[in-house]
C-alpha cells in the first residue's frame, strides 16, 4: 500500500519546552494507525503539530506535499480533519451550523446539504438535536457532532483525539463501530490517539506507542497486542 | 407629564447615539473577544475625515460612503499592522496598545485639524418631530436600527459572519475547519471601524466635531453594550435607549445627580449589570454541560 502521510523526525515545542523529540511514522492510505501511551507523553502534541497548532519542526508530507510550511486552515483544506482534544465544537452555535461549518472550506451547496444528511444518517441523534446549541449536547453527542462536522470537509484523513475520553462504555462501543464503517465504506484514514488501548487497537491496523516524546515501540495491531511491555504496561494484563 | 414626555424622548434621542456606539463595540467583540478601548478615537478621526471631504466640497452621501469605506481598510489595516504581531502577547500588551492608539488619534486629529469646535452637517432636513424632538435624532434612530439589521443578517445569514463568530469564540476549533483566524480578527476590525465611522458622523452633528468628542460617549457605549448583552447586536441597541433615557430621568428627576454627576449612571449601569446579570438583560446565556 501507498504511504499517505509520513513524518521524519518530527520535534514541537511550547515555548522553549520540547515536547516531541523526532518522531518517525507514516499513515497508510486507507488504514487506521493508532498512537497509543500515558497521560502527557505527547500524543495530543503529535497531532496538533500535524495540523500546524504548535512550533514544529521536521517533515510532513502528504503524498509528498510537505505540510510544516502551511498554517493550520491550508492543512485543513487539504484534506485533514482534526477531531481535537476536549471535542472543541462551537458551543454557543447550533449542532447543524458547526455541521455547516465544517463544511466552510467548500462551495459545493448541493454537496454540503447532502453531506449533512450523511452526518444524520451516521449519527441519528444529531438530527434530533440539530437546532439545539451544542453547549448543551451530552458528552456523547457532542463527540458525535465533533466527528461529524470533521466529517464535513470530506477529509482524506481523519485525526482523532481521544474520541472515547469521558464517555460512558456503551457510547464508546457505537462510536467505534461508527467509525469503522467510516473508514471502510469511504475510506477515509485515520490517525487514532487513545490511552485506552485495547479499544484503539481493535479499532487499528497499525500501532506506535509513543513515551515522553519519542516512539518506543510500533508495529501491526497484532504484533503490539502480543508485545509484553504493552500489555502490562497498557492493557493490564 | 410633559416634562415626563419630554425627558423619555430626549433620553431616546441620547440613546440613539448611544446604541449606534454600543454597536461598533459588539461588533468588534463579537470579533476579538475584547473590548477595543480605541473604538470611540477611531470614530472621532473617521468622522474628521468626512468633514475635510465634505469642507472640500465634495458631497454629503459620497463623504459619508467613502468615509465608510476608508474607516473600513483603516480598521484592517489596524490589525494586520499593529496586533497581528502582538497575536501572542498577553492581554495587557493589547490594552497599552489600545491607550497609544486612543494617544495616537487623539493627537493627530488635533494636529491636523486642529481643536476648535467645528459644526458637522446632519444629512437630515432641519426641525423637529412635533416639537418634541428633532428630525436628526429621528433620522439616527432609524439609521441605527438599519445597522442592527444589516449587522443581525452578516452574523445570521453569511457565511464570513458565520466564520467571524466561530473564530472569536473558538479560534483553535475555526482554524480546523479551515477559517482564516488571522483575516476574521482583521475583518472584525474593519467593520467595526466603519460602523464606528457611522456612529460618529451621526453623533457629530449633535455634540459637535471636536478631538475629544467621544470622551464621555464611548463611556455609554460600553454600558449600552454590557447592559445589553455584548454578545448581542439587538441587546446593544436596546441597551443603548435603555441607558439614554435612565441617564437623562435620572439627571432628572434625583436632584443629587443632576446633569454632572451624569456619568456615573453610566459607571453604575455597568456595575451593577456585571454583578447580577453578566450576560447583559438581552444576551444569550451560555449553557455548557461538562
Ligand atoms: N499548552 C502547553 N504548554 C506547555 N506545555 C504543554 C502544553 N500542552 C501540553 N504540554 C506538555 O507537553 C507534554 C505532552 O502533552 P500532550 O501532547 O498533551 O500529551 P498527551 O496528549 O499524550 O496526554 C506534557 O508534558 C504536557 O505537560
Ligand atoms: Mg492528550
Amino acid at each position: 500500500m501507498s504511504q499517505l502521510l509520513d513524518v521524519k523526525g518530527l520535534e514541537a515545542s511550547y515555548g522553549p519546552t520540547k515536547v516531541l523529540h523526532g518522531l518517525d511514522f507514516s499513515l497508510e492510505q486507507g488504514g487506521v494507525t493508532t498512537i497509543l501511551g500515558a497521560n502527557g507523553a505527547g500524543k495530543t502534541t503529535t497531532l496538533r503539530a500535524i495540523s500546524g497548532m504548535v512550533t514544529r519542526k521536521g517533515a510532513i508530507q502528504l503524498e509528498g506535499a510537505e505540510l510544516t510550511t502551511l498554517q493550520t486552515a491550508d492543512i485543513t483544506r487539504k484534506g485533514i480533519a482534526h477531531v481535537p482534544e476536549g471535542r472543541g465544537t462551537f458551543v454557543r452555535m447550533s449542532a447543524e451550523d458547526n455541521l455547516r461549518l465544517g463544511a466552510y472550506s467548500r462551495s459545493d451547496k448541493a454537496g454540503i446539504a447532502e453531506d449533512v444528511e450523511r452526518v444524520y444518517g451516521y449519527f441519528p441523534i444529531l438530527k434530533q438535536r440539530r437546532n439545539q446549541q451544542a453547549g448543551t449536547l451530552s458528552g456523547g453527542e457532542a463527540q458525535m457532532l465533533a466527528v461529524g462536522r470533521a466529517l464535513m470537509l470530506r477529509p482524506r484523513l481523519l485525526l482523532l483525539d481521544e474520541p472515547s475520553f469521558g464517555l460512558a462504555p456503551l457510547i464508546v462501543q457505537e462510536l467505534f463501530e461508527i467509525l469503522k464503517r467510516i473508514n471502510v465504506e469511504e475510506g477515509v484514514s485515520m490517525l487514532l490517539v487513545e490511552q485506552n488501548a485495547s479499544l484503539a487497537l481493535e479499532l487499528a491496523d497499525h500501532a506506535y506507542l509513543l513515551e515522553t516524546g519519542n516512539i518506543v515501540i510500533s508495529g501491526t495491531s497484532e504484533s503490539i497486542l502480543e508485545n509484553e511491555t504493552v500489555r502490562r504496561s497498557y492493557l493490564g494484563y | 407629564m410633559d416634562l415626563f414626555l419630554q425627558q423619555l424622548l430626549t433620553g431616546l434621542a441620547n440613546g440613539a447615539i448611544y446604541a449606534c456606539l454600543a454597536l461598533a463595540v459588539v461588533m468588534i467583540y463579537q470579533a476579538i473577544d475584547h473590548f477595543n478601548f480605541a473604538q470611540g478615537e477611531m470614530a472621532m478621526f473617521s468622522t474628521y475625515i468626512c468633514w475635510a471631504m465634505i469642507a472640500g466640497g465634495v458631497p454629503y452621501w459620497i463623504a459619508f460612503f467613502a468615509t465608510i469605506i476608508i474607516s473600513f481598510v483603516g480598521g484592517l489595516a489596524i490589525e494586520r499592522i499593529i496586533f497581528k504581531p502582538l497575536h501572542n502577547a498577553p492581554v495587557l500588551s493589547h490594552i497599552v496598545v489600545f491607550i497609544g492608539l486612543v494617544a495616537i488619534f487623539n493627537s493627530f486629529a488635533g494636529a491636523i485639524w486642529d481643536h476648535n469646535i467645528k459644526t458637522f452637517p446632519s444629512p437630515f432636513p432641519d426641525g423637529s418631530f412635533g416639537g418634541l424632538i428633532g428630525l436628526h435624532e429621528v433620522g439616527m434612530f432609524f439609521v441605527t436600527l438599519l445597522l442592527l439589521l444589516a449587522i443581525f443578517c452578516f452574523f445570521r445569514f453569511t457565511r464570513v459572519g458565520m466564520a467571524m463568530q466561530a473564530a472569536a469564540a473558538n479560534p483553535d476549533s475555526a482554524g480546523l475547519v479551515g477559517i482564516r483566524v488571522g483575516w476574521m480578527l482583521a475583518l472584525g476590525w474593519g467593520l467595526a471601524a466603519a460602523i464606528g465611522a457611522v456612529a460618529g458622523m451621526m453623533i457629530a452633528p449633535i455634540v459637535f466635531l471636536e478631538p475629544n468628542m467621544m470622551l464621555g460617549i464611548l463611556l455609554y457605549g460600553f454600558a449600552a453594550a454590557i447592559v445589553g448583552g455584548i454578545s448581542s447586536p439587538g441587546g446593544a441597541v436596546a441597551g443603548g435607549f435603555l441607558v439614554g433615557i435612565i441617564e437623562n430621568m435620572a439627571g432628572t428627576y434625583i436632584p443629587a445627580i443632576g446633569s454632572e454627576l451624569k456619568l456615573t449612571v453610566a459607571l453604575i449601569l455597568i456595575v451593577t449589570v456585571l454583578l447580577f446579570k453578566p450576560n447583559g438583560l438581552f444576551g444569550k446565556t451560555i449553557v455548557t454541560r461538562v
